[in-house]
């Protein structure tokens, strides 16, 4: 009964101190990390970082105080090609041997209209760590039918390669590469 | 020329073997290390690595045939008066060049076929994948890749300089009958000249080997 009555009580003071806390969920895949950057200006190329983690926190009434860490294995890149992969593992690129951890963690989110948002945080990639800002769109949430609580958003943002130390010329149309990032996290 | 190897000589075919794949050999050596640093738009960023495959796989194939071809063949005993140790490591060497060999164009094949693509060889054929998805495995193997890679031109080096200083400071038959010479008879410690001589070392046992 007391142990049920300190968890009342800690969960309220959670419920009014804080946004909760949402855990991405990347144990069943509702979330992904993937990039696109243009092929000689003739196509869009596609690949994905397959394992990171993270944790966001949110409140659909103070949106404003949403806040996210994201953590990713930079070695888990995949593009489906393995030597491709394999280049742009290499110091060519992420040089993932010295730079293995990829990291983005938010300083400001500023509401707008219709769910969207500018997320604005520190990227840290290739041991560059520089501003970004990131459009994101809350998707949905609510419950989910095994029990859960499960917020999701979408959001998308680019850069210069050469930002973060990426010097390998890709050609003029190859400058910028896009990511588009979709979590979803279950409620803690 | 006899096809097959004696005692004292090489036939044509480890000849032919050896000189055809030593070229090819320190020739993907340089390809392999060239072509890792083409720009994207070079003509040869694709290339390369294309031909570098091809030939890794018909490099293979002669691998295969070579060792076959050693395993149901004598070789030839070591010139006269070779030390104990210097027939060891002769024989360390050549086991390591063709271990090395074998461990490299392993470690290719993993690297290219990692997500199971397969291996064109000039449109003639391909290898396909068989060991794929290993974590990292594109990483691993070419790690390994090319430390063998350069642990087998290390080798090359010594081999070579090993059969030079046979035949410029020893001046005995060792290079010579690998060219398919029989060597300068006065100047060379060879069995040759002795068809009855007693060699230190253990000649391999064969029928077909008759004098």
């Amino acid at each position: 009964m007391k142990k049920i009555a300190i968890f009342l009580f800690a969960s309220l003071l959670g419920a009014t101190a804080q946004a909760a806390e949402y855990v991405i969920d990347t144990k069943g895949a509702h979330a992904f990390i993937q990039f696109r950057i243009k092929h000689l200006g003739y196509s869009w190329l596609y690949g994905r970082f397959d394992d990171f983690n993270g944790s966001f926190q949110y409140d659909e009434s103070k949106p404003e105080d949403s806040s996210i860490n994201v953590n990713i294995d930079v070695s888990s890149l995949n593009s489906n090609h393995a030597e491709r992969d394999k280049h742009l593992r290499d110091e060519d690129f992420l040089y993932v041997e010295k730079y293995p951890t990829a990291t983005f963690k938010s300083t400001s989110y500023e509401p707008l209209e219709d769910g969207k948002g500018k997320l604005t945080g520190d990227l840290t990639l290739r041991g560059v760590t520089k501003p970004i800002t990131i459009d994101v769109t809350h998707v949905g949430g609510g419950k989910d039918p095994w029990g859960g609580f499960r917020q999701g958003f979408t959001g998308s943002t680019e850069f210069k390669l050469k930002d973060f130390g990426i010097d390998y010329d890709l050609g003029p149309a190859s400058q910028t590469v896009e990511m588009i990032l979709d979590v979803e996290g279950i409620r803690k | 020329m006899a096809a097959k190897n004696s005692e004292s000589a090489y036939g044509w075919v480890a000849i032919a073997l050896h000189w055809l794949m030593a070229p090819v050999v320190i020739g993907l050596f340089a390809l392999g290390w060239w072509m890792r640093q083409l720009s994207y738009y070079d003509p040869w960023y694709r290339q390369g690595p294309e031909l570098h495959k091809a030939i890794g796989i018909l490099l293979l194939i002669a691998l295969l045939l070579r060792l076959a071809w050693k395993f149901l063949n004598i070789s030839p005993a070591d010139v006269p008066g070779t030390p104990r140790w210097q027939a060891l490591a002769a024989r360390l060497a050549h086991g390591g060049i063709y271990l090395l060999l074998l461990a490299i164009m392993t470690s290719g094949y993993l690297i290219s076929t990692a997500d199971g693509r397969a291996i064109d060889v000039f449109g003639l054929f391909s290898v396909p994948a068989s060991i794929q998805g290993l974590p990292n495995q594109e990483d691993i193997a070419g790690e390994i890749h090319e430390i063998l890679a350069w642990t087998l031109m290390g080798l090359v080096a010594l081999h070579a300089l090993a059969a030079l200083k046979h035949h410029f400071i020893d001046r005995d038959a060792t290079l010579l009958r690998m060219l398919g010479k029989p060597g300068k008879p006065e100047r060379q410690r060879s069995i040759i000249d002795e068809p009855n001589h007693e060699s230190k070392h253990k000649p391999t046992q064969d029928l077909s080997a008759s004098k």
